[in-house]
């Protein structure tokens, strides 16, 4: 059982640096970018190569990189091409997926067992067990310190009014295409590292992996703010990695009650729904209880009459 | 110091719906001018201003700032020497940010913005110091998010932000427009002391015929993309609401209503 957890709590930290980079596209930023299931796997597909080839730490690096790249293609689609941003965020995810392929070597995945990865790197130090615990709270805990920090830089509060009002931050001199562009590399850069990470975790890489991704991460951005209920920028930054934790737990358990993991989608998909209804659930409540006061009020005086 | 020569500007140009926004306009505007430019509705008010701040691109004609061209500048760089307030008093802050973040973003107008401080401890007392200026009590919700004021206050707010980093050129698009008589009196009156005080070169649109006249020291009238109207001095001091209307046969009673 113990294992079970450590696991779904690794998995967590993992899960939630991609959160994270969701949260600077979708919150920050406001913007619908698609091109996540793309780069998620561009992440893991240059993690895994790189691995073979023995650097798993540059891997990572590179991960970021390429995500990035794929981040300031889908900002210039459609910043510079006018290209709606939903349809940008498609067309690089499609695009992306002969791309992944390509840096895999054409293979559909790769197996990286027996090769090096950050966790075997520190194979006969007096952590091993923990080692992977270690490394991955110690990673997920920079990315959420280093973003938080960003956001209060002066490119970070451009980047933050961008996504606010376009037209403030026009007329207090900023380049929103470059803030967008900057915002969107920045959100798949870390979205390629969880990738990257997962990859080298799982010993893993597959051209599906990516699959979905998407609503994993959202669902771990509003299971944060429904639970969490924070307002400052550390908080909310917060409430989504842990979000992200959470939303593993769910999942470890509806597969321990039995549901086969091939319904995993199915499940994310409605954890996003219920999340994004209950707004307009609670509305719905509290106007049909009104409604109720209302006929009663009514059948009394009718009665009273 | 601004001079606008000879610009037009043709909205959906080549379809059925094209429009004549502005008709070879010409107009020029002096140091610490403070303009009012009055018109009915579609008379290309907006629309020069929406050209001159880059918003919107010419057809004809050229914008020349102190000297230097400025007609194809993008909209973002023009902002930094063009401090603007709009009509809509969302459009003119960021809602999710504090009072003191917006100010940090306009104090930034024109600096480079990379990874130092977006808010910097020494700034806030010189923020806190302006925004008392307003005589809002703002000074003491320096912490809160702007989605949380009113709309006169944001006006207030943006029109802080429009001026704090010493532009050249103040455009305000009707921006008084969305408030109450009496808070659209204070957004008023603070406009003129922040215009007076930094001796600005001002430009406000205004759908009162009666403020166009009391405020500033020079009003323009527009009807069909041109330039009516164009007074100041003694013959703007004699001008009155029921001059104006009789004068020019201004056919809609909409200016006269405050």
């Amino acid at each position: 059982m113990t294992a079970i957890i450590y696991g779904t709590l690794e998995l967590g930290m993992i899960y939630a640096i991609l959160a994270l980079g969701l949260y600077i596209s979708f919150r920050v930023l406001d913007m619908p970018d698609l091109t996540v299931d793309g780069s998620f796997v561009t992440g893991a597909a240059v993690s895994a190569v790189m691995c073979l080839n023995n650097y798993p730490f540059l891997g990572l690096l590179a991960a970021m990189a390429a995500g990035g790249i794929t981040g300031i293609v889908t900002s210039l689609l459609h910043t510079r091409l006018k290209i709606q941003m939903l349809l940008s965020g498609i067309l690089t995810m499609l695009a992306l997926y002969s791309i992944n392929l390509k840096i895999m070597g054409n293979r559909p995945n790769i197996a990286l067992i027996g090769s090096t990865t950050i966790f075997t790197a520190f194979k006969d130090t007096p952590d091993e067990s923990n080692i992977k615990m270690i490394l991955l709270s110690a990673i997920s805990i920079i990315v959420l310190v280093m973003l938080f920090l960003f956001l209060k830089t002066k490119l970070g509060f451009a980047v933050r009014a961008t996504g606010n009002n376009e037209c403030m931050a026009s007329a207090q001199g900023i380049n929103t295409d470059f803030t967008k562009l900057i915002g969107l590399a920045l959100a798949n850069a870390l979205i390629a590292l969880s990738g990257g990470i997962l990859a080298q975790y799982q010993s893993f890489a597959d051209v599906g992996m990516g699959i979905g991704m998407l609503v994993v991460g959202l669902a771990s951005i509003m299971i944060g703010e429904v639970l969490f209920r924070l307002k400052s920028i550390f908080g909310l930054l917060l409430a989504t990695a842990l979000g992200s934790v959470i939303y593993r737990f769910i999942i470890m358990a509806a597969i321990r009650f039995g549901m086969p993991p091939t319904d995993l989608k199915l499940v994310s998909a409605a954890i996003v729904v219920l999340a994004l209804s209950v707004p307009a659930v609670k509305n719905y409540l509290i106007r049909t209880r009104s409604r109720l006061a209302a006929v009663n009020m009514k059948r009394r005086k009718e009665s009273d009459a | 110091m601004l001079k606008v020569e000879a610009v037009s500007k043709i909205f959906s140009k080549g379809s059925a719906n094209e429009r004549l926004a502005l008709d070879n306009v010409s107009i020029s505007f002096k140091e610490s001018e403070f303009v009012t430019v009055i018109g009915g509705n579609g008379a290309g008010k907006s629309t020069l201003l929406n050209c001159i701040s880059g918003t919107c691109d010419l057809d004809k004609g050229v914008i020349i700032l102190d000297g230097e061209d400025i007609s194809f500048i993008p909209e973002y760089k023009r902002s930094i020497f063009i401090g603007r307030v709009f009509q809509d008093p969302l459009k003119g802050t960021a809602y999710n940010m504090s009072i003191e973040e917006n100010l940090a973003i306009a104090c930034g107008k024109g600096k480079r913005r990379g990874f130092g401080a977006g808010l910097k401890k020494s700034d806030i007392k010189i923020f806190r110091e302006a925004i008392a200026h307003l005589g809002l009590g703002l000074e003491d919700r320096m912490k809160q998010r702007v989605g949380l004021l009113s709309g006169g206050q944001r006006q207030a707010l943006t029109l802080l932000m429009a001026t704090i980093a010493k532009p050249r050129l103040l455009l305000l698009d009707e921006h008084t427009a969305a408030l109450d008589p009496y808070t659209a009196k204070r957004v008023l009156d603070i406009t003129r002391e922040i215009v007076e005080h930094n001796k600005l070169c001002t430009v406000m649109i205004t759908h009162n015929m009666k403020d166009a006249l009391a405020y500033g020291n020079r009003t323009v009238m527009m009807r069909e993309g041109k330039v009516l109207l164009d007074i100041k001095g003694s013959e703007r001091e004699e001008m009155t609401v029921e001059k104006l209307v009789l004068h020019f046969g201004v056919n809609s009673d909409r200016l006269l209503l405050g």
